[in-house]
Formats: structure tokens, C-alpha cells, sequence
């Protein structure tokens, strides 16, 4: 017979920090943190210093004091005597705008083009291959700066439109102007606007958009119920009710009235003096920056929708044709929803590496955050340190939001499985 | 019964027909172009379409290009040889190329030492031989290869030899420390000795003695500034460094996210997506304003050196999340496996772990290599002169001024040239290293 016994209690010694494997762990982990936290004092201890002996004091009261220049592309108000603060507010703006243009342009080009390239057409293929290898294997930023060039140098001068015979004319009826100093579009005006309201006295919301939104919003719904109570109609009779003109009737009246309510009507650029005047002036540097970003973008897309796509085994394709199926039919209802959770995860590190591009502008003159915080601002006020980590400090949270956003999405859409 | 046949059938064929042809609409030309290009309304119309582009691009094209104006000295010239040959519009204007083609590879690198460049381009295609092609060159190669990373600098900056052989001296004085501490404390720990040792050497001992031989012995080349580095050459230098020891560390990284300690592994989680979080412009900025202020007082060192210390590090990260996805994609019966062979965590890692996942993880690396050399141009905007920030001076130039597109597309090519030949290389690593496990 064994007689079952506890081993020896052993008594703990100091070599078995080293020797023994359950503790080792955490002698291990002990110099980790002591190196890292050495790191941290030390460098710390030199920024404390360095601070000190060029007489700065780490503040970010600056930010509130008046910035005392102009951004030239701005969404909300903004005068030189705003604070930095502001400024950087504007900047942010700007880089979000870049990053949602160019996302939206980015997705629908890539999608095109990454499904032409699997197309049964030879010449196709081989053009939108030549596409993605040219755009992927050069710098974004020579597109940016090679953009931005192509708009300056190789567009008409304002003054190219002047005379009776003029160089160059409004395009689409005379209501788009391509200038070299940017692109004229016409811009919604309201005869009878609602006027504004102020958010928190930092910045004006124009009330007609959102009435417009919310009255878009409820058409949506209501057509949405109506598309619903078809189906509802179709699984109990087999028949489907005709409901197209009653649904675009409800989605187009009531914004058509309203708009006619609120008196809208288009501002149209015209020439005056040297350049142009009225309208919606979109600047070079967006254009330059938006297109590159996205043409750049769309490249790799591209080839995240090739393998998305590519990744579907034929059978499923198979299946479907014996089904009888056509093959745009095959592509909405078969293929696309299942290559869709192969794309999305490296769709939204494109979304991401597009928004971080975006910091570019600085090379064009966009005054995004960039530009804003850490060039103007940072120039101006000699404060490295806090305007840059601050700055790090933005982007870091909207990378971090893009992605946990479109993880939440990721995880609806997962395939759950056994 | 079976006689009934000959009887109720009149006639039998008892020998094969000939094989036909194919139609003729079916094989050949015709066939590849039915069934490629017109296979359909849609299809043809696509063709007919994308013909129609080719062909007008091609017409717009190739008169700018084949300009005979390779020998202008200025964008005035280019315009009067235009006037000259009576052209209707514009060709391209060549001789920027031929005037600064130097510069663009260059940039101010003294043209009499050109081929230190050429040299040390030379031996990295050296280098890159056992790595590259490690069944066609021997693998006592990877020696050098090895010390590779010591002779660039020493080449591209010159100065004395004993700076770069007293800093490799580092890794021997590493490896004698690590064999010393290993007979008094197990390998972990000898590791973390070893490389405390191998720190104090170089931040403590390097700059005396390497003064002191330097002093004795001056094998030296005559040193160049670094603002004098541009082009090109400036874009490989900071890519091949920061492409060089981000895999190290990237592994390292990898291995440290994926640890059973929480400290280490939440400390590398918060480095990794930190970088990952900002853009390397961010980076570059504390490169070239901020990390002065980081150090202790008095430090001022290059400006190259501090932007390849954060492209590195910029690399490092996402490098470790390549191969996080190499490691994580290895089936658990191999770690397993080392460890009902009693191997330890490094001998794992060294023989069983790491040679697979990093073969896993070749097209990330490689796609990884071609970003960061891409994204070496961003030094232009904090100043140094690469091949866009030298095209934004020669376009300010007032010979050149008004310049772009033949620029561009000279330093789209080269880049081009770099980036694909690296992307079908990946590709054919892939294959070649494909051993059929699926």
C-alpha cells in the first residue's frame, strides 16, 4: 500500500526566484517593470530638465490664448482672434472631412475596381492591374504633391474666363468653375432660412439641414413600413403589391416641399474682379488631398475585394448558377455577403491608414490638425512638447474609435461558428 | 440471340471517325478574343471602351514622350525647341532629368565620392544574397551580412573605421557576458545581463575607445555632413536600417504580446498601439523637435539618426503585428510538440516556433519592407532633402520652374522599380517556401 501525502511543505528560499519556475515569473516581471519605470524617470527626468534650462514651463494654458492667424478652409466660424484651442478644433474638422471624402471615394472606386480585375474580360483586367500596381508601389505622398501640382500648373487662371472670348468656360451649364486657385461649385442658399443654433456657444448648426435631415430621416421610415408591409403582403398571397411610385413619392415629396417652404435655391459662382466669387469654393489642397488619398486607397481595396471575392470557394458560385441564377445575381446574393467578412477586418485598417494619412496635408498647405496644432500653432507659441502630444493624443483616439466602431460591426457580421 | 443483331441492324461502322478540327471561332486568336474579349454586349462594349482609352492615351502619350529635348538647360529651352520643330502642343521636358538626375540619386554627396554610395549599394545587394537566395549563395556569406549594417554608416558618412568595429565589438562583449552569467544564473537572466552589458558598452565605452584606436591607427574616410545626403540614397539608407532592426524588435514585440506575463505583455500592447495609433508624421516631429528634449542635456544628434531611431521604431510595430499573425496562425500541436520534447521557452522559439512563423509571415514583412520604404519620402516634410523634398526644390528653381510632370514620374519609376521587384520577390518566396502543408 502507498500512502498518499502532501510533498514537504518547502520553506521558501531566495534562489528559487531564480531557479524555480513558479516564481521566476514574477522576478522576471519585477525587472520588466523596474527597466521600464527606470526608462520613464530617466527620460522624464531629462524633459523636466531640458524644460527648465530653456525656461519653459509645461502648460497647455497657451491654448486658450488668441491664435492670431487665418485657415483659409474652415467648416465652422473662426477668426485670427480665436484661441488655439479653436484653431485645432478646425483643423480636426478638416481632417475629418479629408478622411470621410476620401473613405466614401476610396470604398466605391476600390469596389469597382477590384471586381473588374476578376472579370472574364482580359483587356479590363489587365488595365485595372496596371491601375492598383502603379498606385500601390508609389509614395501617397508624391500623388499628393504630384496632384496638387497637376492643379495648379495645368488649370485656366481665374482671369482665363475674363472677355468676350475667354480661354477657358464654366463647366455643366455654367454653374462649375475649375480654376487654378480651386474648384467653384454652386451652394445651397435658402430664400427663407430657419437660421442657426449655437451648440454649447462653440459653434452654429444650421437649423435647415436639420430639418431637412429629419424630414429625409421619417420619408425613410415610412417608406421602410411600406416595403415591409409588402413583403408582409407578398409571404401571405404570393403576390407582391406594386409599391415603387408610392415609396419614391414618399421619400421625394415631402423633402421637395420643404425645400420649396424654405425657399431653396442654388448661389452660382461668377467672376468678379480677379477671381471668382459666390458659390462653394472647394480649395486645390482638399481636391489634391482627397483624390490622392482616395485613388491611393482604392488601390488597396481593391485587392482586399480581389481576395475577399477570391476567398469564396467556386462551389458556392457553383451552387448558385445550378440554382439558376444569373451572375450579377450570384454576385449580390451569393458571393458579396460572404466575402464581406473577409473584407471588412482589413477594410477598417484601410479607413485607418487612410485617416492617418491624411496628415499629409502639410505637404500641401490643407490645414488639418496637422497643419493647425502642430505646425501653425506649434511655430507660433514654441510649445513642442504639448502640442505634439497632444496631437498624438487626437489621432490616437480616432484611430482608436474607427476601430472599435468597425469592430462592433465585425462581430455583428461574424460567422458564427460550431 | 446475340447473332439477331447482324441480321436486324443493316449497317455497322466498324471503324472511328477522323477527329475534327475545333471550330474556328472557338481556338486560336479568334477564339481567345471571342471568349476574353467579347463574350457579351456588356463585355464588348467594356473593350471597345477601354480600347478606345488606350488608344487615345497612347496618341496623347507618346508624342510627349519621344521629345527631342534631352539636352535643354532649362524649361525656356525645352519651349523653344518646341517653337522650333513647330509642334501643336507641348512634349516633355527631358533635360530636367539629364541636368539632376545626379542630385535625385544623391543629392549633395560629393560627386568625387560617388562610389562610396555605388559601393555600399553594391555590397547590400551582397548582403542580401543569403538572405534573399540562401539555397544559390553559401551561407558563410551571412557573416557578412551580419556585420553589413556596421560598414554602411562607415561607408555613406565616413570618419573613422574604429567607431563602426568598436560598436560591433558590442555583440562579442555581449555574447562573453551572456557565457560568463550563464554559469551562475539560468538563460533568461544571462540573456538580461548580457544585454545590460552590451548597453553600458555602447553608451559608456564605445566613444573612449574607439577615440583611443582611432588616435594609435586613424584608418578614416573623409567624412561627409549629413545634410549633404539626399535623394535616393537617403530614402535606401533610412529604409534598409529601419527595415534591418525592426525585425529584431518586431519579434521581440511579437513575442512579448503574446507572453504569459501580464506586465510584459500589457507593456508591448501599449507601445504597439500606440505607434499603430498616430501617423509617422506625428513621429517625425518628435524626431526632429522633441527628441532633444527627451534626452539627457546637451545631446544634439544627427538629424538622420533620429529620424531612422523613430522610422525604426514606427516599423518595429507594425512588423510585431505581422508576425503576431505568424505566430498565432501556427497550430497548437507544435508548441505542444516542443514542449513534450522538453525544450525550453528560447530553444522553442529558436528551432521550432520562429522558422515557421516567420515563413507564414513573409507577405506581411515584405509588404511591411515596401511601406516603410515608401513612406521614407515623409522626410521631406520635416526638412531633409529625399527625392520629393528635392523635386519641390528644383521645381522652385528658376530654370526648372513650372516643372512636374517629368519629375514625378522619373522618381515614380525608380520607386516603382524598388517596390515591385519587391512585391514579386515576396511572392515567389512564397512559393519557393511553400513545403504543401494545405
Amino acid at each position: 500500500m502507498t500512502t498518499l501525502s502532501d510533498p514537504p511543505a518547502e520553506s521558501f528560499k531566495l534562489s528559487m526566484l531564480v531557479y524555480d519556475t513558479r516564481y521566476r515569473a514574477i522576478t522576471f516581471q519585477i525587472i520588466a517593470l523596474i527597466a521600464f519605470l527606470t526608462l520613464v524617470g530617466w527620460l522624464a527626468n531629462n524633459t523636466i530638465q531640458n524644460l527648465a534650462d530653456l525656461g519653459k514651463e509645461p502648460s497647455f494654458g497657451f491654448m486658450f490664448e488668441p491664435a492670431g492667424y487665418d485657415i483659409n478652409q474652415r467648416l465652422i466660424d473662426y477668426s485670427s482672434q480665436s484661441s488655439h484651442l479653436r484653431a485645432a478644433f478646425v483643423g480636426l474638422l478638416n481632417t475629418l472631412l479629408v478622411a470621410v471624402l476620401g473613405c466614401i471615394t476610396a470604398t466605391i472606386v476600390g469596389v469597382i475596381v477590384g471586381v473588374l480585375r476578376l472579370s472574364g474580360n482580359w483587356l479590363i483586367a489587365r488595365l485595372m492591374t496596371v491601375y492598383v500596381e502603379m498606385f500601390r508601389n508609389v509614395p501617397v505622398l508624391m500623388w499628393i504633391v504630384l496632384c496638387m501640382a497637376i492643379l495648379i500648373e495645368s488649370l485656366p487662371a481665374p482671369s482665363a474666363f475674363r472677355g468676350d472670348d475667354p480661354a477657358s468656360t464654366m463647366k455643366l451649364f455654367d454653374s462649375v468653375a475649375i480654376t487654378n486657385r480651386g474648384v467653384y461649385v454652386p451652394e445651397p442658399l435658402f430664400a427663407r432660412g430657419l437660421g442657426d443654433i449655437s451648440v454649447f456657444g462653440a459653434f452654429d448648426i444650421s437649423l435647415d439641414l436639420i430639418a431637412i435631415l429629419l424630414v429625409l430621416g421619417g420619408s425613410i421610415f415610412v417608406s421602410r413600413r411600406i416595403g415591409k408591409k409588402a413583403d408582409a403582403t407578398q409571404e401571405a398571397t404570393g403576390i407582391r403589391p406594386r409599391t415603387w411610385h408610392i415609396r419614391t413619392g414618399v421619400l421625394l415629396l415631402p423633402v421637395i416641399v420643404l425645400l420649396g417652404l424654405l425657399g431653396f435655391h442654388f448661389g452660382y459662382p461668377e467672376l468678379k474682379g480677379f477671381n471668382f466669387a459666390g458659390g462653394t469654393h472647394m480649395r486645390n489642397s482638399l481636391i489634391a488631398l482627397w483624390l490622392a488619398l482616395s485613388l491611393y486607397t482604392a488601390a488597396f481595396i481593391a485587392e482586399i475585394v480581389r481576395a475577399g471575392i477570391l476567398a469564396i470557394s467556386s462551389g458556392q458560385s457553383e451552387a448558385a448558377a445550378a440554382l439558376g441564377l444569373r451572375s450579377n445575381r450570384i454576385m449580390s446574393l451569393v458571393i458579396l455577403p460572404q466575402a464581406l467578412r473577409v473584407i471588412i477586418p482589413p477594410l477598417i485598417s484601410q479607413y485607418l491608414n487612410l485617416t492617418k494619412n491624411s496628415s499629409l496635408a502639410i505637404a500641401v498647405g490643407y490645414m488639418d490638425i496637422t497643419g493647425t496644432l502642430m505646425g501653425i500653432t506649434l511655430n507660433q507659441t514654441g510649445r513642442e512638447l504639448e502640442t505634439v502630444l497632444l496631437g498624438m493624443l487626437v489621432y490616437l483616439a480616432i484611430s482608436l474609435s474607427i476601430s472599435s466602431v468597425m469592430n462592433l460591426y465585425n462581430n455583428r457580421v461574424k460567422l458564427v461558428e460550431r | 440471340m446475340s447473332n439477331t443483331h447482324a441480321d436486324t441492324v443493316l449497317f455497322v461502322r466498324d471503324t472511328m471517325l477522323p477527329q475534327e478540327e475545333p471550330p474556328s471561332s472557338t481556338v486560336g486568336p479568334v477564339g481567345w478574343a471571342k471568349t476574353n474579349l467579347f463574350s457579351g454586349w456588356a463585355n464588348t462594349l467594356l473593350t471597345i471602351l477601354s480600347i478606345l482609352f488606350v488608344a487615345f492615351l497612347l496618341q496623347r502619350l507618346l508624342p510627349w514622350f519621344i521629345a527631342p529635348t534631352w539636352h535643354a538647360d532649362s524649361l525656356s529651352e525645352c519651349r523653344e525647341i518646341f517653337v522650333g520643330i513647330a509642334r501643336h502642343h507641348e512634349g516633355a521636358c527631358w533635360g530636367v532629368i539629364r541636368d539632376r538626375w545626379q542630385q535625385l540619386m544623391f543629392g549633395f554627396y560629393p560627386s568625387e565620392l560617388y562610389w562610396r554610395p555605388i559601393l555600399a549599394l553594391l555590397l547590400l545587394l551582397v548582403a542580401l544574397g543569403p538572405v534573399l537566395f540562401a539555397h544559390l549563395v553559401p551561407s558563410r556569406v551571412m557573416i557578412f551580412s551580419v556585420i553589413y549594417p556596421f560598414i554602411l554608416p562607415w561607408l555613406l558618412w565616413g570618419g573613422t573605421v574604429w567607431v563602426s568595429v568598436v560598436t560591433l565589438a558590442g555583440f562579442a562583449v555581449g555574447y562573453g557576458v551572456y557565457k560568463l552569467a550563464l554559469r551562475a544564473v539560468p538563460d533568461g537572466f544571462a540573456v538580461i545581463i548580457a544585454a545590460f552589458g552590451t548597453i553600458i558598452w555602447w553608451l559608456y565605452l564605445t566613444g573612449p575607445i574607439a577615440n583611443g584606436l582611432a588616435s594609435v591607427l586613424p584608418l578614416a574616410l573623409e567624412p561627409v555632413a549629413s545634410r549633404q545626403f539626399g535623394g535616393f540614397m537617403l530614402s535606401v539608407t533610412i529604409g534598409v536600417v529601419a527595415i534591418a532592426c525592426s525585425l529584431p524588435i518586431g519579434i521581440v514585440l511579437a513575442l512579448g504580446r503574446r507572453s504569459d506575463l501580464p506586465l510584459v505583455k500589457w507593456l508591448c500592447v501599449g507601445f504597439i498601439e500606440f505607434i499603430r495609433g498616430v501617423p509617422l508624421i506625428t513621429l517625425l516631429f518628435v524626431a526632429s523637435v522633441l527628441l532633444n528634449i527627451f534626452l539627457p542635456p546637451g545631446t544634439n544628434f544627427d538629424i538622420i539618426l533620429r529620424v531612422m531611431i523613430m522610422t525604426t521604431l514606427f516599423a518595429s510595430a507594425y512588423m510585431a503585428e505581422v508576425i503576431r499573425g505568424g505566430l498565432a496562425a501556427l497550430p497548437k500541436g507544435q508548441y505542444e510538440g516542443a514542449d513534450s520534447l522538453g525544450l525550453d521557452y528560447w530553444q522553442a522559439q529558436r528551432l521550432i516556433i520562429m522558422p515557421q512563423a516567420l515563413k507564414i509571415s513573409i507577405p506581411g514583412i515584405v509588404s511591411t519592407f515596401i511601406g516603410v520604404f515608401k513612406d521614407t519620402t515623409l522626410v521631406s516634410i520635416i526638412g531633409l532633402l529625399d527625392p520629393l523634398g528635392l523635386a519641390t526644390a528644383i521645381r522652385a528653381d528658376t530654370d526648372w520652374n513650372g516643372i512636374y510632370w517629368e519629375l514625378f514620374l522619373f522618381i515614380g519609376v525608380v520607386f516603382f522599380l524598388f517596390c515591385f521587384s519587391m512585391s514579386r520577390y515576396s511572392m515567389y518566396l512564397e512559393r519557393k517556401l511553400q513545403t504543401g502543408h494545405r
